[in-house]
């Protein structure tokens, strides 16, 4: 076990290499948590999974490059997604776009200097019925016009929230949505990573 | 018909239908009660095969028939719930997933009894965080309530289900690279056969159906399955949520009954085009199918078997509708650049093709466009897929590859003279709005 690692984290681990039949399956889980422990899939993040696995590095880092979300550079506090495939696209995603490269300063695939924001374009996030989509941490905001992601930049570097509500963003910003959301969800992410409890990157009740 | 089978309890109780108290309350795991209680696993099987349904992740195979591929005596089996969905157009199983996790829940507790299955597997697109806490939620209720776990409701049937949260990539939700991942490895696609039900997870015995797919099975074992069959007609059994969107003025997820016309479905389910423009073209079932138009395709019905005899699929059911202010060459271009960003890469004509049609695309797009780049978009689209018949001849490992012609050919077929006058730099006009 990684004794840096919080003992909560610790204790994930042993959770997820007991859940599947063969222990290699907890590759990917695992490298959620070690990217919580270390801001990002760093390299000692890649080795600390080969030893809890049983894998190489190298096998470690010929997975951990496949998936788009595993990022092996630090990225900001918020990792701001625009979602630029066909139905967000023909309903303005790229004025979207346009908007937070300005409002943020920095172009798509960059952070800002101050390590707060990061930009990306993304394919389709499954909200097309609420084009353009964009999402935060991966909490998503529906409709969101070019002015409200403006504004959506300037409230995260503003109130930088310690935890992301997609419902808080939606009330604050977001327009058409794909479907009724039902109730307010109870828990948002704590950091760039899909906010998932198993995976200790989920905060807690607003 | 306005039949409705899995939306009704989202509708009818919009503030807590993802819970346990309101999904008991509403008449759930009472199936799973029953069937426990009465019913063989072969019987439950066999309502599921009565019912005709068919995928509802893309390929339109009978589920029946599926798990009727399993070898009889080798164990474990798995079943692997398919919530990957990536293919641009689609938010179904997201709805799904957030706002009845039960009743998906039900349908794997239900169909993991029926294939003799002890674990099961969830997979979910790293995207849809939220969904995935709304499905472990429910999956903690269960296991508390007594649904899943050692002996669920006395009657020594046990089932563990597994949260296993993909990282950004289209292809796994092509079932074997979906296997591959949740092995543990890249999400590369292999070669089939073997198929999974033969050889899948861990070389295992494996079904793999789609959430919507898996969501139907509680009101099939409850209603029966030729009670299923006869909603719809006979190789469309049943309803399905499509997933509108695009330029239209109601977007959103619909359940219906296949049969009705593409009109019904733009012009009323989907309220008709925004700001009432003129339709130019929509997609009929997700980013890797070939176009529809208004001239010949909009009094058809919208049924599996019509969309494949007109040369496309229903694929998810997702339909995304262009107006006339679209740009072919852009649409067609955004749907290319997503099949070149998500191609794997093992298979050449599927790694090169898509990432030369892209540049031309762009290419033309930008204003520099060759007369000769009509030829070429043909020509290395029949290289990937020689023919350009649909359903695609193949090439390559996975469909992948094949599908990303589709928006090429579409756009030549049906809009050829636009292509060309954007190479050729004469103006033309688009939607009323002149370019060039
Ligand atoms: C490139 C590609 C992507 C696919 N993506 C999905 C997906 O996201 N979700 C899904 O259920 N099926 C997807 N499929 C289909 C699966 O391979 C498989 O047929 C399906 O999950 C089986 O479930 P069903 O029979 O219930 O439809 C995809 C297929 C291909 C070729
Ligand atoms: S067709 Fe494309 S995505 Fe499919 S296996 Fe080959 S390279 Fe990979
Ligand atoms: S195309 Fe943007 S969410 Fe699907």
């Amino acid at each position: 076990m990684i004794n840096h690692w919080s003992s909560e984290n610790q204790e994930r681990a042993k959770e997820l290499l007991e859940q599947y039949p063969e222990k290699r399956s907890a590759v990917m889980p695992l490298l959620y948590v070690a990217a919580l422990e270390h801001g990002y899939v760093s390299e000692d993040a890649m080795r600390e999974v080969a030893g809890l696995t049983g894998l190489t590095s190298a096998q470690v880092q010929s997975v951990a490059s496949f998936y788009t979300m595993y990022k092996r550079e630090p990225v900001g506090k918020y990792l701001v997604s625009v979602c630029t495939s066909i139905s967000c696209y023909l309903r303005g995603a790229d004025a979207v776009l346009e908007a937070i490269e300005d409002e943020t300063g920095i172009l798509d695939g960059e952070t800002t200097p101050d390590g707060k924001i990061s930009v990306e374009h993304v394919e389709c996030s499954g909200a097309c019925g609420g084009a353009p989509a964009v999402s935060v941490n991966w909490e998503l905001v529906e409709g969101l016009a070019p002015d409200k992601a403006r504004d959506l930049i300037k409230w995260l570097r503003d109130a930088e929230p310690s935890v992301i509500f997609g419902d808080e963003m939606q009330m604050l910003f977001g327009g058409q949505q794909s479907f009724d959301w039902g109730p307010k969800e109870i828990e948002g992410a704590i950091a760039a990573l899909p906010a998932f409890d198993p995976y200790g990157t989920a905060g807690g009740e607003k | 018909m306005t039949q409705k089978i899995l939306l009704s309890r989202m509708e009818a109780h919009p503030s807590d239908s993802q819970t346990l108290a309101r999904y008991v309350d509403t008449g759930g795991y009472a199936t799973l009660r029953k069937a426990l209680k009465s019913m063989t696993p072969e019987e439950v099987t066999a309502e599921v095969k009565a019912s005709n349904i068919r995928g509802r992740g893309g390929a339109s195979f009978p589920t029946g028939v599926k798990w009727g591929f399993l070898p009889p005596d080798i164990r474990p089996r798995y079943l692997v719930v398919n919530g990957d969905e990536s293919e641009p157009g689609t938010f179904k199983d997201r709805m799904l997933l957030e706002r009845d996790p039960h009743q998906l829940l039900e349908g794997i507790i239900l169909s993991a009894y029926a294939l003799d299955v002890h674990e099961s597997f969830v997979y979910i697109r790293g995207e849809y965080p939220k969904p995935a806490r709304r499905l472990q939620r429910a999956i903690d209720e269960a296991y508390e309530a007594g649904y899943l776990g050692g002996n669920i409701l006395g009657s020594g049937f046990d089932l563990d289900v597994v949260v296993h949260l993909g990282a950004g990539a289209y292809i796994c939700g092509e079932e074997t690279a979906l296997l591959s991942s949740l092995e543990g490895r890249r999400g590369e696609p292999r070669l089939k056969p073997p198929f999974p039900a033969v050889e899948g997870l861990y070389s295992k015995p494996t079904i793999v159906n789609n959430v919507e797919t898996i969501s139907n099975v509680p009101w099939i074992v409850e209603n029966g399955g030729a009670k299923y069959a006869a909603i719809g007609p006979e190789t469309s059994s049943g309803t399905r949520v499509m997933s509108l969107s695009g330029h239209l003025k109601k977007p959103g997820d619909y359940e219906v009954v296949a049969g009705i016309t593409w009109r019904e479905l733009i012009y009323e389910v989907g309220g008709g085009i925004l700001d009432d423009r003129e339709l130019k073209a929509w997609v009929p079932g997700g980013a890797s199918a070939p176009w529809f138009v208004p001239a010949e395709h909009l009094d058809t019905p919208v049924t599996i078997d019509d969309i494949a005899k007109q040369g496309s699929m229903i694929g998810s059911g997702a339909v995304i509708v262009m107006d006339d202010s679209t740009n072919v060459v852009g649409a067609a271009h955004r749907l290319v650049r997503f099949f070149s960003h998500e191609s794997c890469g093992q298979c050449t004509p599927c790694r090169e093709g898509t990432t030369w049609l892209e540049r031309i695309l762009l290419r033309i797009l930008d204003g520099y466009g060759r007369p000769e780049d009509i030829g070429l978009l043909l020509d290395v689209s029949d290289n990937i897929s020689p023919g350009l018949t649909w359903p695609p001849a193949m090439t390559t490992i996975c469909p992948l590859g094949p599908s990303s012609t589709a928006p090429v050919v579409s756009m030549m077929k049906y809009f050829r003279d636009e292509v060309e006058a954007m190479i050729s730099g004469a103006p033309i006009s688009i939607g009323g709005v002149s370019r060039g």
